[in-house]
């Protein structure tokens, strides 16, 4: 283990375990306003005409005549409007905001605004959709002479559910507009995405907008793009507000029924066998994005690009659309569009291996990619693929073998069992050229003149402990004590842009900036002076440049990698199943923080796992989704996965710092497939879709009892 | 006279004059300024507002005022001036169980229920002593390991 790789007290460990750390709920609310949301309760409808009641003294409305900029919020393709203003596209799409000192009187006076609407047609079922927001196509090699060659053909379509981040912290922002410049502050990954928005929405020069992260409880995505959309509501109520801050925190069934989820997918999938292997495959994928685009285009991405998964598959052909449905936007969720085509894909190669009476794990080996192969784009996989020896080592930690041989004898009684074992990547970082064309990420570290070394960049630590990892990474190369180097959350009145929080990027990519800064800083560095040293991004020059346009070119300079098994035992009586064991491998290359990335492994397994079962939610026929609380949504608890061993296989990243890659959202992508294929042997059925519930499992019981 | 609702609150004689159908959780974090007592749900299913009432772990998004009467309440803020504390907080920096930090003040309040009922607790009763209390960042390994070192730790402590 490399010394960087020690684990240290988290820099904001103490004031957290306390209860002293500040969340944007905790400040005192005295001299605030509340701010509560009119929603939609239809899913597309003209609106007609509002009426407000007569308010009382102190009270006010915002909707989107109060917009002092565009009525747009500014996230990819800016159609998401801060207020509706002629139609409603969801059930839950913000009419306008109701602002007044007493939260009570505000829900009472919400309830009297009249809003008469026409109803229009609604698409709820992707299904059923005519629009797509997004459509690509890319592929490669001869898919006709595959296909005229085969063998056999395979074809199955595989179906991925919704998923809630579920971050313990519901989402919240204060806004406050003094003298001509806006502040907003709160729980978000992106500080600069929602100063950009702000400046849009309320026309104000960058200058003018100010954001402040505060400490915040979890993101997992869920707070990439939704706090722009928030803030620009908040902002223009702050902004009429004239002088006294307005406050929205959500409670946590808002927070769950109206804000950005995973998107639900359906992938059909087409495979040529020839020889006992996968020559051609053909892929069409379908996101249902929900009623707006926000961040669906970069979803869909990154999730056709991982469409043939690890496997090296000669011909390809790719089609991907999000498709717009009048349900509530969906957005960003650790892996980011990944974990369904992975759940495709991996199922795909269990049930062709299934069929050729193979055992899956060989097959999967036999068609793996290695350093050098083509990826999907017709880039390369540059560094070395360290998959067989990850799932060496996880064979090993679950008894692989052994138990995938007892379980696949026939099995009798109540409890039947079953392991299975699964593969996956995530490319680090932004997808293509985002990096280098878009964020052009800006660093800076600010030496005082005793010494110390703060540094200023606008990554959010959500929990997944950026603060302590930077501030690792600087002093290492500054030769000071981890105490001489801070990093505050940002505030953009004071750091560059950085980029946001996402994609696994921040220590990968903002991390190696800070390091080079660092070293510079220690080449100039004089005793008693303030110095700043400022750092920009540059991309890698072994990286074949990518076009989105053509999907062309490398997708990610380098990627993380996973291997996990999981070993069920299902009750046949209610189809009830316990995980009995989860071992996992994963590569992220040197890990900046043993314990950091440890919990990030195992945080982000638990939530895969719980992605493939018991996290169940559905939009119903009117498009309402009514699973919106803890006690309907069910998230894993301490009881779930009592048995959960994770080990780090470090292929070390040389554009990395000290061989860092991406790590927080590779431990999510994979899981399910694994889940799924022991539930398989368990079951001795066919599984094409996630969640899989009790009555799922009850339902194969009876069929394979039949067959 | 109405002299409110009279409570000890982190071993402080306190009266509360307001209503006793209020809820405790309210109350803290806004009449109190307790704002280590989180909330993530305000209806029982996630543990952030976890406190100890005479000892035992309570979600204070469920607690009428009326129901504290006369009760001791121990808030973070509270439990964080004891020494068990100290262990435990040393414990969870140890295995770097804290993540966002949203969900730690209850997890750290029902690993002291854990420890003072089961001083050498086994998995199973760490577990099931923390299935109250949801976390979406760590998946609970690192907290458990985090117990079972202050169980150690702390030996003689509870
Ligand atoms: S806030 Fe009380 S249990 Fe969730
Ligand atoms: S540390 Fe984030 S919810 Fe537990």
């Amino acid at each position: 283990m490399m010394p960087i790789s020690q684990s240290v007290i988290k820099k904001d460990h103490l004031a957290k375990a306390c209860g002293q750390a500040m969340y944007v709920a905790d400040y005192d609310t005295t001299q605030m306003l509340q701010g509560l949301i009119l929603r939609s309760p239809h899913a597309h409808a003209k609106i007609l005409s509002m009426t407000y009641p007569p308010l009382p003294e102190g009270y006010f409305t915002v909707d989107y005549r109060d917009v002092p900029g565009i009525n747009e919020v500014h996230i990819v393709k800016d159609d998401t409007p801060v207020y509706a203003d002629a139609t409603v596209e969801y059930i839950g799409d913000p009419i306008m905001m109701l602002v007044g000192p007493d939260e009570r009187e505000l829900e009472r006076l919400l309830a009297q605004i009249e809003v008469n609407y026409e109803l229009l047609p609604a698409i709820i079922d992707v299904r059923d959709g005519d629009t797509a927001f997004f459509d690509y196509h890319f592929g490669k090699g001869d898919m006709d002479q595959a296909w005229a060659e085969a063998d056999q053909i395979f074809e199955e379509c595989f179906e991925t559910g919704y998923q809630e981040q579920a971050y313990l912290e519901p989402q919240g922002l204060i806004a406050d507009y003094n003298q001509g410049k806006i502040t907003v502050r709160g729980s978000m990954q992106c500080p600069y995405y929602v100063h950009g928005a702000l400046a849009k929405a309320l026309g104000l020069t960058p200058d003018k907008v100010r954001v402040i992260q505060d400490v915040t409880g979890g993101g997992f995505g869920g707070k990439e793009d939704y706090p722009s959309i928030l803030a620009c509501q908040v902002a223009v109520a702050a902004y009429k507000a004239k002088g006294q801050p307005v406050r929205v925190i959500f409670g946590r069934r808002e927070d769950m029924e109206f804000t950005s989820k995973r998107h639900p997918s359906r992938c059909t999938y087409k495979a040529a066998v020839k020889n006992g292997r996968v020559t051609a495959l053909d892929a069409d994928v379908i996101f249902n994005a929900g009623a707006y685009t926000t961040l669906s285009a970069v979803v869909l991405q990154r999730g056709i690009i991982a469409a043939s998964g690890v496997y090296d598959i000669p011909a390809l052909k790719v089609h991907g659309a999000a498709i717009k449905t009048n349900t509530v936007p969906n957005g960003a969720y650790r892996g980011f569009g990944a974990p369904q085509t992975f759940f495709a894909v991996e199922m795909l190669m269990e049930h062709i291996a299934n069929a050729l009476d193979e055992e899956p794990l060989a097959f999967k080996l036999r068609h793996m990619v290695r350093q050098g192969s083509v990826t999907s784009t017709g880039g390369r996989y540059h560094f070395p693929v360290p998959l067989p020896a990850m799932v060496d080592e996880v064979r090993k930690m679950s008894d692989f073998e052994q138990k995938r041989q007892v379980y696949a004898r026939q099995q009798t009684g109540t409890t039947r069992r079953g392991i299975g074992i699964s593969l996956w990547f995530h490319g680090a970082g932004f997808t293509g050229s985002g990096e280098r064309d878009i964020i052009k990420a800006v660093t800076r570290l600010h030496k005082l003149a005793d010494g110390r070394v703060e540094i200023l960049a606008s990554q959010s630590d959500i929990g997944q402990g950026i603060k302590t990892t930077l501030c690792k990474i600087v002093a290492n190369e500054l030769n000071l004590p981890l105490d001489q180097v801070s990093y505050d959350n940002p505030d953009t009145d004071r750091v560059p842009d950085s980029g946001p929080t996402v994609a696994s990027r921040s220590l990968m990519t903002v991390g190696e900036l800070l390091r080079r800064a660092a070293i510079r800083l220690r080449s100039q560095w004089q005793e008693g002076v303030e110095q700043t040293v400022e750092e920009h991004f540059k991309e890698p020059d072994f990286v074949i440049p990518f076009y989105i346009d053509k999907f062309q070119g490398d997708a990610y300079p380098t990627y993380a990698w996973g291997v996990c098994a999981v070993e069920v035992a299902v009750d046949t009586l209610t189809g009830v199943n316990e995980i009995t064991g989860t071992w996992a491998s994963f590569d992220v290359g040197t890990p900046i923080d043993l314990n950091i990335v440890i919990g990030q492994m195992e945080g982000g397994l638990l939530q895969g796992l719980g992605y493939a079962s018991m996290e169940q939610l559905a939009a119903d026929q009117k498009g309402r989704i009514r699973n919106h609380s803890f006690s309907d949504y069910i998230i894993p608890t301490a009881m779930d996965v009592p048995l959960m061993k994770v080990q780090l296989h470090v292929e070390a990243y040389p554009d990395g710092p000290y061989g860092a890659k991406g790590a927080g959202e590779l431990p999510l992508v994979g899981a399910a497939p694994a889940y799924m294929s022991a539930l398989e042997q368990a079951l001795a059925g066919p599984i094409n879709h996630i969640p899989f519930s009790a009555e799922d499992a009850l339902k194969l019981i009876r069929q394979s009892r039949r067959a | 006279m109405n002299q409110g609702i009279v409570f000890k609150l982190n071993g402080q004689p306190v009266s509360y004059t307001g209503s006793a159908a209020d809820r405790l959780l309210d109350v803290l974090r806004q009449t109190y300024r307790l704002t280590g007592v989180k909330c993530g749900c305000n209806e029982g299913e996630c543990g952030a507002c976890s406190v100890l009432i005479d000892g035992h772990l309570a979600n204070s998004c469920m607690v009428a005022m009326g129901r504290v009467e006369n009760c001791e309440v121990t808030t973070i803020e509270g439990y964080s001036q004891t020494e068990r504390f100290q262990v435990l907080e040393q414990a969870y920096a140890a295995v770097s169980a804290v993540q966002c930090g949203y969900c730690i003040p209850g997890m750290i309040l029902a690993s002291e229920c854990v420890l003072a009922r089961h001083p050498h607790p086994s998995e199973t009763e760490i577990r099931l002593g923390l299935s109250g209390n949801l976390c979406r960042c760590t998946g609970y390994n690192a907290i458990v390991k985090a117990i079972q070192i202050a169980a150690e730790k702390g030996e003689g402590l509870w």
